[in-house]
């Protein structure tokens, strides 16, 4: 017998003693595998297996507000709090499909009013209280409560009404909605499952909303994702560790996650991410822009560059559609902004592939609707992609009652009916130079048609006061993310009542026909039944923004991130979180970065 | 060494000659400064050669023409076979001479493809052209700044130290006020106020003003300075003693008094203002793209890929260069006589 054998024998029947004795209050922490694996029903992760141990680290652009995900609303926040908990059904980031998580299986029934939820047996919070379908209910019941306005709650009222949620037993739940609800099971992605006896009392007390912040200490935080808090150093960095309760193992059925520890480090600008990156201090980046890209492309050493295909991001210009009336002048661009012709004719003159050239080194695709290359399901294929024609604008513009007429300069000059001289300004966020740039370009395009098109780069917050509030501006370049594949992710930017329907937001009544038929079409696919049936109604939708071009869509870029040649299993997708959604199953491939600490 | 006066001479001469190639700019540019060439972004600098591959020598200095390598963003390669030789006096994109003349002969260019001698920009714009045109903006914005400020400097300055009493206080306070004033600041408000479709130069002329008429207060104080020696001096005494009138005695004694402590002042104050341009360009707050000025040009090193990947994208700063030692030197020279002439009065 070895010298270390004896030892664990000797540590066993110490074990042993204290059981007895009862003086081992902790056990559960400290071998939790060998207690729970016979009762808790694991998800098996189909992914390659890989080493324990080990930390990643990575650089995020802010310090997250909040780890409470009922109030998370910023991206630093959604970013860490995905790692830190779990959801019933989730979206498969790879497949953009849905999987169970918390929920073993998740039934609907005929009318497709109900689901029929049941949990894992043995599901424990990372700080190793079960979990059982209390939680399920307390969660909703926070989720739809009006007091706390979580930006989730809008998702959860289906025709009008909350979601009723009846618990069966311990495991089973049964989740029932006013109307069918086209999004069907994605609705539960993203939703955290909350640690109710955590959450109850200051619920109770009321001070939920203010719960969670980042000061808040690891023994009184719980999840039931892959890694939990362990310290939290103001301005510097939050440093996660394994939870030890996690519910997946790998296919040898080695508990999940692989890594120790993830540290997020607070670095506040892209540039300076790229130089942590490059300089090895950081494992893992994203968000990148695709000059950074490929500058780290061009030296890379020791980590690799991926660029995942266009994500699911479209930038787009359009004009000011609201009926303001602030000045004469206003009043007369707005006529011609107001004109089908005239968007169609900007359209047309926009030189799409020269924004994906010069703005994203090609590293991006060009866009003629809402529904970019990386969205796999949803994309109207009828839509024509025309090359970019100023003799079809010109044609457009003399429909529309323009004319040219010679310039001081010796240029041709566009004027409208009244001899007055087309010119508009465009808006873009000065911290955006990538949008910029396109304004620049758009602007140069517009200067062949005899249009005087002026950039002025706003910052980011009085640009969104003025299209959303004041309604004081011509024309504005931006962009939107949508955080899921689902048209429903976007619903609010094609509803005319929609606070994103940005060239008129808010509308009492939809201010033009083809406004009504879209906001009829999205109300339909929101309670259509079958994908087909939603897929026919959004087309349609897709079809009449190309026809009326209230945005003139330009270009979508690539999600480019780059990892250490180390990371086993990374496998970037065009969702968000791109990098971290298998976070569970990333691990280092050699042993001597299992052992950095 | 060369005495003062001749020094100065130099340096005027040469300060005179910069800024005639930047008045004349579209003539000695070779391209428009807003055209972009959308095929070659980020090209480098276009060397000059007199002789070729073979080792055959050309009399007419020409520049290789730049192939972007395949599926490549920003990587060109010469392509050897392709001569582009450099012309004088070709016509090209039309302009107008000193804002007035229209014109299309430039100094220089080629015939058929683009010869960009010191690279393009982003958008494929030719830097050498941006260079050029972008001093008009820089250049008139430090002497319409500096003008401005002089002007109101010694006007206020003159009549404090001359009249003294209430009128002194009450200006001198202002005086120090305004050197308190964050200017930076104040000129992020005063871009705000302005509506968004102004026309660039509008906008420009504005920004220019509001720094020039913020800046009177330094030359106010050392001409109220001068004023107040001067005032006390026989000749003024007599003057007055004759009844001239205020506004004579201050046109004709004290302001000549004044002036070379104004050419001083201008020397140093023109480079600065030049200087305060850029900042602001730099920052997005002077003059918008397309339109160059030595500021915008520079803007785009803000970001870390140009910076480390595109080194002609500095050029613009060295075009700053010349111009600043020139001012400098000149204001140098300036100050060395002043001293020379105390000494002999």
């Amino acid at each position: 017998m070895t010298p270390k054998c004896r030892q664990a024998i000797r540590r066993a029947a110490w074990l042993g003693v204290m059981l007895i004795f009862g003086h081992f209050p902790c056990l559960a922490e400290a071998i939790p595998q060998s207690q729970q694996t016979s009762k808790t029903e694991f998800l098996v992760s189909r992914e390659s297996v890989g080493r324990r141990g080990g930390r990643l680290v990575l650089s995020l652009r802010a310090e997250p507000k909040t780890l409470n995900p009922i109030i998370a609303a910023d991206a630093p926040s959604r970013e860490v709090i995905g790692v830190m908990q779990a959801d019933l059904i989730h979206i498969n980031r790879s497949s953009q499909l849905t999987e169970p998580g918390l929920a073993k299986s998740c039934k609907v029934s005929k009318d497709g009013l109900e689901y029929s939820i049941e949990l894992r047996h043995g599901l424990q919070f990372s700080d190793g209280k079960p979990m059982d379908a209390d939680d399920v209910l307390f969660t909703f019941r926070v989720y739809l409560d009006e007091a706390i306005h979580a930006p989730q709650r809008d998702l959860l009222m289906v025709g009008g009404k909350p979601i009723e949620v009846r618990k069966v037993d311990a495991y089973h739940v049964v989740l029932r909605m006013a109307k069918p609800y086209g999004v069907g099971d994605r609705l539960f992605d993203g939703l955290a499952i909350l640690p109710r006896h955590l959450l109850e009392k200051p619920y109770q007390e009321g001070r939920l909303g203010q719960f969670g912040g980042l000061s808040v200490s690891p023994a009184e935080w719980a999840g039931l994702g892959p890694f939990r808090l362990k310290e939290y150093v103001a301005g510097q960095r939050i440093v996660l560790e394994r939870n030890p309760y996690y519910w997946k193992t790998d296919s040898n059925g080695g508990r999940l996650p692989y890594l120790d520890e993830i540290v997020f480090l607070f670095v506040a600008s892209a540039d300076a991410q790229v130089l942590r990156f490059q300089s090895g201090e950081t494992d893992i980046v994203t968000r990148l822009g695709a000059e950074n890209f490929s500058v780290l492309s061009r030296q890379a050493h020791g980590y690799s560059m991926t660029d995942a295909g266009p994500g699911l991001e479209y930038n787009f210009l359009f004009f000011n559609l609201n009926d303001t009336k602030a000045s004469p002048e206003a009043a007369r661009r707005q006529e011609w902004f107001r004109d089908t012709r005239f968007r169609q004719a900007i359209s047309a003159a926009v030189d799409r592939q020269a924004i994906v050239r010069l703005v994203y080194q090609g590293r991006g695709a060009a866009l003629w609707g809402p529904v970019t290359p990386g969205n796999k399901r949803w994309a109207n294929t009828e839509i024509k992609h025309p090359a970019r024609s100023l003799e079809r604008a010109r044609d457009l513009l003399r429909q529309a009652g323009f004319f040219w007429k010679d310039g001081s300069g010796g240029d041709q000059m566009l004027v409208d009916q009244h001899s007055s001289p087309v010119e508009f300004s465009i808006l873009t966020s000065a911290s955006n130079a990538d949008r910029t740039k396109m304004a620049t370009l758009i602007a140069d395009d517009l200067k062949q048609l005899g249009i005087r098109a002026q950039v002025v780069p706003l910052e980011f917050r009085s640009l969104l006061d003025r299209v959303n509030q004041t309604k004081d501006y011509d024309a504005c370049v931006l962009g939107l993310a949508s955080f899921d594949a689902d048209p429903n992710s976007d619903i609010n930017v094609w509803l005319s009542s929609g606070g994103t329907h940005l060239w008129n937001p808010a509308q009492a009544h939809p201010a033009t026909s083809w406004e009504a038929e879209i906001d009829k079409l999205m109300e339909q696919q929101l309670v259509a039944k079958s994908f087909e049936e939603r897929k026919k109604s959004y087309d349609r939708v897709q079809q009449i923004l190309d026809e009326n071009q209230p945005f003139i869509f330009l270009a979508t870029p690539d999600i480019l991130v780059g990892a250490k040649d180390n990371v086993g299993n990374f496998q970037p997708s065009v969702l968000e979180p791109y990098a971290l959604w298998n976070v569970e199953n990333l691990f280092w491939r050699n042993a001597s970065e299992t052992s950095r600490k | 060494m060369k005495s003062a006066p001749q020094r100065q001479r130099v340096i005027v001469t040469l300060l005179v000659l910069l800024h005639g190639i930047v008045l004349v700019g579209g003539f000695v540019a070779p391209y428009d400064p807003v055209r972009q060439d959308r095929d070659r972004p980020y090209a480098p600098p276009a060397g000059i050669h007199f002789a070729d591959g073979q080792g055959k020598f050309h009399l007419r200095p020409f520049v290789y023409a730049q192939r972007l390598r395949e599926g490549s963003f920003d990587q060109y390669e010469d392509d050897h076979s392709k001569l582009i030789p450099l012309k004088f006096f070709v016509s090209g994109a039309s302009y107008r001479l000193l804002g007035v003349i229209p014109a299309k002969v430039h100094l220089f260019g080629a015939d058929e493809e683009t010869a960009n001698l010191l690279g393009t920009d982003g958008y494929g714009r030719d830097l050498f052209s941006r260079i050029i045109h972008g001093g008009q903006i820089s250049l008139f914005a430090g002497l319409l700044a500096a003008g401005v400020s002089l002007l109101v400097g010694t006007i206020v300055g003159s009549a404090s130290g001359y009249l003294g009493g209430w009128t002194d206080s009450i200006a001198m306070r202002l005086a120090e006020l305004c050197l308190a004033l964050p200017w930076l600041y104040l000129l992020f408000g005063v871009r705000a106020f302005l509506p968004l479709l102004v026309s660039p130069v509008k906008a420009f002329l504005i920004v220019v003003t509001t720094i020039g008429v913020l800046g009177w207060a330094r030359p106010a104080r050392l001409v109220r300075g001068v004023a107040l020696s001067a005032k006390e001096r026989d000749f003024v005494r007599a003057a007055q003693g004759f009844g001239a009138s205020n506004s004579y005695i201050l046109r004709r004694h004290i302001l000549p008094q004044t002036k070379s402590v104004i050419l001083t002042q201008a020397a140093i104050l023109i480079p600065q203002y030049i200087l305060a341009e850029v900042t602001l360009s730099f920052l997005g707050l002077g003059i918008p793209e397309p339109a160059p000025s030595w500021g915008n040009l520079l803007s785009s090193l803000q970001q870390y890929s140009v910076l480390s990947s595109y080194w002609w994208m500095y050029l613009p700063a060295m075009a700053m260069v010349p111009f600043f030692f020139g001012y400098l030197a000149l204001s140098s020279t300036l100050q060395e006589g002043r001293r020379a002439a105390k000494i002999d009065s």
